[in-house]
């Protein structure tokens, strides 16, 4: 054996100098290309950073300003605008139970050692990141033109998306399962769906609920969104006050309002039920 | 042992059980009838039985042929006799004077065959013949305003055909005659995306894949001015029906609307969530604050935020990245600042020991630890704000959302909606392998 050289101090420098000497590099590279990017995007922008920036305030104070003068409308908007959140709701938790569902499904089968015909996994999972990956507003949109406005073409629209986004966290969770009560059940002879359903369900339970919780969330930012393109709900009447214009900024106030506040609040209680979820194992 | 049978209270905890059964059982039962009782609610809330008589089932039958069909229109002006051929019927894909497609025979007469055998002979300014196979020869001709139809003897008015005074049209799937007093028009359907390569002006236009490499590789110049190679990326970067230029500007704008967004969140994020995380917080008003700013920041959804901003900075990417990066800030201060709430303390004090300063110690006893997390957040909001930046841009007003919308809007450039969103998969499919990669082989965290 041949005694190696023992790395002496004088390495240990060169190579921590070189080291640093590329951490600069990449990080000069990353101002650079971001530097770049934003003069680019501004060149393309209809209106300057610096023009607009000193303007930021000037459509919310116009907003508000009309709001608080008509401030005893805003009661009545407020209850107004509360039909149109309830659909917003109704859309973002249909589609986040449907969603689920067969993101459930494609979960089971792509997921390895669980899966019904085990060759196909790859194709399920491809299958996966192609709807998460198509945006909703795109369906949305296609629906709109074959199905007419309202609710449904945003419900399918996002269903479709949270199944792709679902089925791959959800694939994720039941990769990690204890094995062994799905190994119990096929030895006393349980088929595919009954290891599913009393194997590997109770384990996954928590976290599955969990993340439906977490997208029922963005469901609902989602579902306003598609609003504003014509898929009824908070969004449509905000788009409808907006181009009202002047006159109508009691509604948009009332709109923006109900929207935060729902927002918060939906954040709030999945935040504390997530938390529990995942410590105490029900909900 | 002794000890625990004499505190195992059995009676109680039999009941106990039997209670937690009970409850079971009647969960079990409750929570699918809420659940369909809440699906028949939104069964009539969303007016689903409604939903056909407003559904319009030929337009699925028009987008999914334009999917993946185009249509060719072979128009004779009736008042100058003069017959044109074009692609989807657009200005933009006209057949050049003496060029026709290969199933059209213009002379005196234009003859233009179809499928199945069947044929239309375009006579002069006002008649046309239409050979259908199967059923026989019908006649048309133009006089004056109206349209007079000859049938072949001893036939009534198919169902694939309709006829009124001034109008008599033949529909037969994959073909279509149409003659009004002002023009008679073919339309026939082909499968496949036409020009979408070259234009049909291109000199390139036609040739099949291998011409084209013998022409990119060792046939001689097609123009003089540039290399076979060379014209033939600029002919298909300036396609004038797909644009593919400006789809590629497009779809570059919408990354970096993520990234811009993305990044720049981050950078702001950081420096905010020290002051918001507990163990670092200069002052307990300061850490509240900022907890409160991120909380509003995420609660403002993105939609107010793109509101409020395209009216300061106008349409555009800047202001949709500026969007993602306001919402995206609340995101990730609330998680950097977890993070930091989290880390190891024993680094620091070491630091601390060696008489390090502030400075320094967060520099290498507090970043080292965060630094995995937060680059792995970084990449994994960069790829899916790629995907928001499509929506955003919609909204806004750039990028590929804007021609997505754009297109779907006409209500007739499918096919182009179809590239799109094509293109969008794809390139979010690329980012998630990219940053699946990057993160894996590099951060770990």
């Amino acid at each position: 054996m041949t005694a190696q050289t023992a790395p002496s101090a004088a390495d240990y420098i060169e190579l921590v100098r070189r080291r640093r000497l590329y951490g600069t590099i990449l990080v000069v590279l990353f101002f650079v290309l971001f530097a770049s990017g934003f003069s680019v995007a501004e060149t393309r922008n209809a209106g300057g950073f610096l023009d607009g920036l000193h303007r930021i305030f000037d459509f919310p104070k116009e907003i508000f300003s009309e709001a608080f003068s008509n401030w005893r409308n805003l009661p009545s908007r407020f209850f107004a605008a509360v039909p149109a959140l309830i659909e917003t709701l109704n859309i973002a938790a249909i589609s986040t139970f449907f969603g689920g569902l067969i993101g459930m499904v494609l979960a089971f089968l792509s997921t390895r050692g669980l899966a019904l015909w085990p060759r196909l996994t790859p194709v399920f999972r491809r299958i996966m990141d192609t709807m998460r990956a198509v945006p909703e507003i795109v369906i949305a949109l296609v629906l709109i033109y074959l199905l007419g406005g309202g609710p449904v073409p945003a419900m399918i629209a996002i269903a479709f998306h949270t199944a792709g986004a679902l089925g791959k966290l959800f694939s994720e969770a039941a990769e990690n399962v204890d094995l062994k009560p799905v190994e119990g059940l096929s030895s006393v002879g349980g088929n595919w769906f009954q290891r599913i359903w009393f194997g590997v369900l109770p384990q996954v339970a928590p976290n599955w609920s969990s993340y439906a919780l977490l997208r029922f969330e963005i469901n609902i930012r989602a579902s306003a969104i598609l609003g504003f393109v014509g898929a009824g709900g908070l969004g449509s009447d905000l788009k409808t006050a907006l181009q009202w214009g002047q006159g109508k900024y009691d509604q948009v106030v009332a709109i923006f309002a109900i929207l935060f506040l729902t927002i918060m609040i939906v954040d709030h209680l999945s935040d504390r039920a997530r938390r529990r979820l995942v410590q105490g194992g029900t909900l | 042992m002794s000890a625990v049978a004499e505190n195992f209270d059995m009676h109680g905890t039999t009941q106990s059980i039997m209670a937690s059964f009970r409850f079971r059982k009647w969960r079990n039962i409750a929570v699918p009838f809420g659940i369909l009782g809440y699906l028949v609610y939104v069964f009539f809330a969303f007016d689903l039985a409604g939903l056909a008589a407003r559904a319009r089932p030929e337009n699925a039958a028009i987008l999914l042929g334009d999917f993946w069909s185009y249509k060719t229109h072979v128009t004779r002006d009736n008042r100058s006799g003069e017959v044109v051929a074009s692609i989807e019927g657009e200005r933009k894909g006209t057949y050049p004077q003496g060029q026709w497609p290969e199933w059209v025979s213009a002379g005196s007469d234009t003859e233009i065959s179809l499928y199945g055998g069947a044929t239309v002979h375009f006579i002069g300014e006002n008649n046309a013949l239409i050979d259908v196979p199967d059923f026989g020869e019908i006649a048309t001709e133009v006089q004056g305003r109206s349209v007079a139809l000859t049938l072949p003897e001893g036939k009534d008015i198919p169902e694939w055909m309709s006829v009124s005074r001034n109008r008599v049209s033949i529909d037969q799937g994959d073909w279509r005659f149409s003659t009004t007093p002002a023009r008679t028009e073919v339309f026939r359907y082909q499968p496949g995306w036409e020009l979408f390569f070259f234009t049909l002006e291109s000199p390139f236009y036609g040739k099949s894949f291998g011409e084209l490499v013998a022409l990119a590789l060792w046939e001689p110049r097609v123009s003089p001015e540039s290399s076979n190679f060379v014209a033939m990326v600029e002919g298909f970067w300036t396609n004038k029906m797909w644009r593919h230029g400006d789809v590629a500007w497009a779809m570059g704008e919408t990354v970096l609307m993520a990234f811009i967004g993305t990044m720049g969140a981050g950078m702001i994020a950081l420096p905010l969530a020290f002051i918001a995380a507990s163990n670092f917080a200069p002052a307990v008003w300061m850490r509240l604050t900022c907890r409160r700013l991120f909380d509003f920041l995420r609660g403002v959804d993105g939609l107010i935020w793109t509101v409020i901003l395209s009216r300061a900075f106008g349409p555009g990417p800047m202001t949709g990245a500026l969007a993602i990066l306001l919402t995206d800030t609340g995101t990730f201060g609330k998680t950097f600042s977890e993070a930091l709430e989290n880390i190891d303390t024993k680094q620091v004090d070491g630091l601390q020991s060696t008489g390090a300063n502030m400075i320094q110690r967060m520099r290498f006893g507090v970043i080292p630890q965060v630094l995995p997390l937060i680059l792995s957040q970084l990449l994994y909001y960069f790829e899916s704000n790629t995907r928001s930046a499509t929506v955003i841009g919609a909204l806004v007003g750039g990028g590929i959302g804007l021609l997505l919308t754009q297109a779907i809007i006409t209500q007739k450039d499918w096919e182009e909606v179809c590239y799109y969103m094509i293109l969008v998969v794809l390139t979010v499919m690329l980012m998630d392998t990219l940053s699946g990669l990057i993160r894996k082989k590099f951060i770990k965290g």
